[in-house]
């Protein structure tokens, strides 16, 4: 049924579709909506029998997740920033016990400086937790990876954390089709655990391993994402078939056929770059861009596919590796190991800052004329930067730099008076 | 006879269970115990925990019916229990993180409770523990368990309390104290070993949760433990037990003493045994032959620098009033009654 309804609201009312077991909430925006409704939905007894937990924070919400999920219950929680981060040894405990837990991460920067607006930091920090993760380019998509999440994870015995961009969709109105009960019931079966806790069959969970066997087991949990990177765009291609649209899988290109110039993204700024590029080709620049859906496990081959016509690539991203550059660019750098192409990446949008149309079609004309430094800072205020370097040099103590910055661009002398 | 027969443990090993009839005899004694923790494992000769996990699981496995899942936290008990590619545990057991043990367990709480709903049963018939030792319950585990706590899950907390880190080289945790020699409290300086003043008494914060039920109990009085076993098992909802597991290697202790100084920690107030429901205490066990502190703390290493050439009187003057103040303050003394 089409709906137009808030992407929490959406993801929410996917996820009580997917009949959770036990579901695990601690508040953190801009993951609320989230969790609130799916209380409601618990409350009223329209989603039953579950459990909803109000946890005491989001190392309990993913610790509750990963007792409840080797009990044998379908698990979900929800968290971003500095929640994501407040769990990290849950999170990687979970995936290296594999159990099959759904997480939204409502993608929001991680402080300091405390900023609640999205970017990729948070996700990004756990890109080698173990966990598979999906990107959403837009609502729909949201609502219909967590869908397919649940299936992905049950399978695979392996957790899926399902990436929305914070605010950006999560509190975004756009229209979605929810599907029916029924729908979801014929494509997600009830969850069979490969291991369960069970008194009938006592089994001990978690033991210590030694370098014995360790690398083993590490060496599976890889084995298994490499499985996913089939399975992936096969469950997309089944949900596909079953709800008439195509969400999931592992990349998804425009206008790759005569691109020579590709964007590479995640989330929901693919739609402002479709949009961007959509313009600038009627200026007769020949661009493309390719999303993608799954950054772990990253799909190498589909990524090398995809550009290996292009004469360069842009990686624009919404995170950051202090002292290196661009984290998905590395990845994709990887793909594109031996082919003759000019590579740059772009940060952009970091702590919410708005990725304008105008900014990005700029960018692109310089990345179109090769004039693109290696690294760059989209709408970065060097001035403002500057001053920072200068008051630096100058005294010793110079005080915090988000507070000088803020003083300078006047926020804080307006909230004083 | 109407009197319920009472037994005191007089340093000698009787335990006593010849002179009952079968059905009275103690979990331990029984040849049907479940044997929740097998014997194999890899615990030190003489260890207060290994002793204590055993008779706390084997009484939950009998009161349960053998309906028992166990959470585990980091710690020596995790380890020493399941040595890659081994188990000592006879149980559906899943050890998880250092600082988590209580979430987990009301994680498994909640999957069964929804489980039997699907059943059609109203409550779960199979039920939780979850445990850990003193680091993983006072210090790093305390929020998870706090939580628990309050929304009254439907999960029992043991905690083994050996006084310190043990499994990563005798460090101080929040339940080791006054004066204790530890790895980071050193027995140097004009104040040797850990400080006055700090630590946390868990039992009475598990209560100021008001939860159903909390038991303190130590390892030297089996049918103690047992019966508090069974007892937090006939219960529904958060409760929690602590019991003081004595650690030969930590406590700088003769291994063959781990029973006898859970005894004297009991006798000297030091440690006092008391159960409590829904914040209110209810039963104490009394001090039946009250002994000064030195006698507990002088067999132990960690407390050596107190009984040096010049000895330490104003600082054995200070864990006596400790001591007489559990006395004072649970009326450990006081006949019943009275």
């Amino acid at each position: 049924m089409l709906r137009q309804i808030e992407g929490s609201r959406a993801v929410a009312e996917a996820v009580a579709l997917s009949r959770p077991e036990v579901i695990c909430a601690y508040p953190i925006s801009p993951q609320t909506h989230i969790v609130e409704g799916l209380g409601e939905l618990v409350k009223t007894g329209a989603l039953s029998p579950c459990e909803f937990v109000n946890v005491e924070s989001e190392f309990a919400a993913m610790s509750v997740a990963i007792g409840a999920s080797a009990a044998g219950a379908r698990a979900y929680t929800a968290t971003a920033s500095q929640g994501l981060l407040f769990m990290a040894e849950a999170v990687y405990n979970a995936s290296g016990l594999g159990l099959p837990i759904v997480m939204t991460v409502a993608n929001r920067a991680i402080g300091a400086p405390i900023n609640i607006w999205n970017d990729h930091s948070d996700s990004m920090s756990q890109r080698d937790c173990g966990w598979i993760q999906l990107f959403a380019a837009h609502n729909q998509e949201a609502l219909d990876l967590h869908i397919q999440a649940f299936k992905l994870a049950e399978e695979l015995s392996m957790p899926v954390m399902v990436c929305m961009d914070g605010f950006i969709l999560t509190h975004a109105y756009e229209r979605v089709d929810m599907p029916t009960q029924e729908q979801v019931d014929a494509f997600l079966p009830p969850y069979v655990p490969r291991q369960v806790l069970d008194p009938a069959e006592p089994v001990s969970i978690g033991a210590m391993v030694g370098p014995e066997a360790f690398m083993e087991v590490r060496y599976l949990a890889h084995a298994r994402q490499t499985l996913a990177l089939e399975r992936i765009p096969q469950i997309a291609a089944e949900f596909a078939e079953r709800f008439g649209r195509h969400t999931g899988g592992l990349v998804r290109g425009y206008h790759l056929d005569d691109a020579e110039t590709v964007v590479v993204a995640l989330g929901s700024v693919i739609g402002t770059l479709r949009d961007t590029v959509e313009a600038l080709r009627q200026d007769g620049l020949k661009l493309g861009v390719l999303g993608i859906q799954s950054f772990r496990p990253f799909p190498l081959a589909a990524v090398r596919d995809a550009l290996q016509g292009a004469r360069r690539v842009v990686v624009l991203e919404k995170s950051f590796s202090v002292g290196l550059g661009g984290v998905v660019s590395t990845d994709v750098r990887l793909a594109l190991s031996g082919l003759p192409l000019h590579g740059y990446t772009v940060v952009a949008g970091l702590g919410g800052r708005a990725i304008t149309q105008a900014s990005l079609a700029q960018m692109l004309r310089e990345a179109v004329a090769d004039r693109l430094p290696p690294l760059s800072f989209l709408d970065l205020d060097q001035r403002m930067v500057e001053r920072q370097l200068a008051r630096e040099a100058a005294h010793r103590r110079s005080g915090p730099v988000a507070e000088n910055l803020l003083r300078d661009v006047g926020t804080m002398a307006s909230r004083v008076r | 006879m109407t009197q319920p027969l009472k037994f005191y443990q007089t340093g000698t090993f009787t335990v006593g269970n010849r002179l009952l009839a079968p059905e009275l005899r103690s979990v331990q004694a029984s040849a049907e115990r479940s044997n929740a923790l097998n014997s194999g494992h890899r615990a030190c000769q003489g260890c207060g925990e290994a002793l204590g996990a055993r008779y706390v699981v084997d009484a939950a496995m009998r009161a349960t019916r053998g309906q028992l899942i166990a959470a585990n936290a980091t710690g020596c008990l995790e380890v020493f229990s399941t040595p890659y590619p081994e188990t000592s545990w006879q149980l559906p057991w899943i050890h998880s993180l250092f600082g988590n043990a209580a979430a987990v367990g009301t994680g498994i709480a909640a999957a069964l409770k929804v489980q039997a709903r699907k059943a059609g049963r109203a409550a779960p018939e199979v039920r939780v523990i979850a445990q850990g030792g003193d680091g993983g319950t006072t210090d790093i585990g305390f929020g998870c368990l706090s939580g628990m706590f309050e929304r009254n899950d439907d999960v029992l907390y043991v905690c083994y309390d050996n006084e310190a880190y043990m499994n990563t080289g005798v460090q101080r945790s929040s339940a080791t104290p006054p004066a204790a020699r530890t790895a980071t409290t050193m027995a140097v300086g004009e104040a040797p070993g850990a400080a006055f003043g700090q630590g946390k008494n868990l039992p009475l914060i598990a209560m100021a949760h008001e939860i159903p039920y909390v038991a303190t109990a130590t390892v030297a009085d089996l049918r103690d433990l047992e019966a508090k076993v069974e007892r937090a098992m006939a219960l529904r909802g958060a409760r929690y037990l602590h019991v003081l597991v004595p650690c030969p290697l930590g406590w700088g202790a003769a291994s063959h003493d781990t029973i006898r100084l859970a005894r004297l920690a009991r006798e000297t107030g030091l440690f006092p045994e008391f159960e409590a429901e829904h914040g209110q205490v209810t039963a104490v066990t009394r001090i039946r032959r009250r002994l000064p502190v030195e006698d507990y703390l002088r067999p132990q290493k960690r407390f050596a620098h107190l009984f040096g050439p010049d000895g330490d009187p104003d600082t054995l003057a200070r864990i006596q009033a400790r001591a007489d103040r559990n006395i004072a303050r649970f009326g450990l003394l006081e006949a019943p009654g009275s």
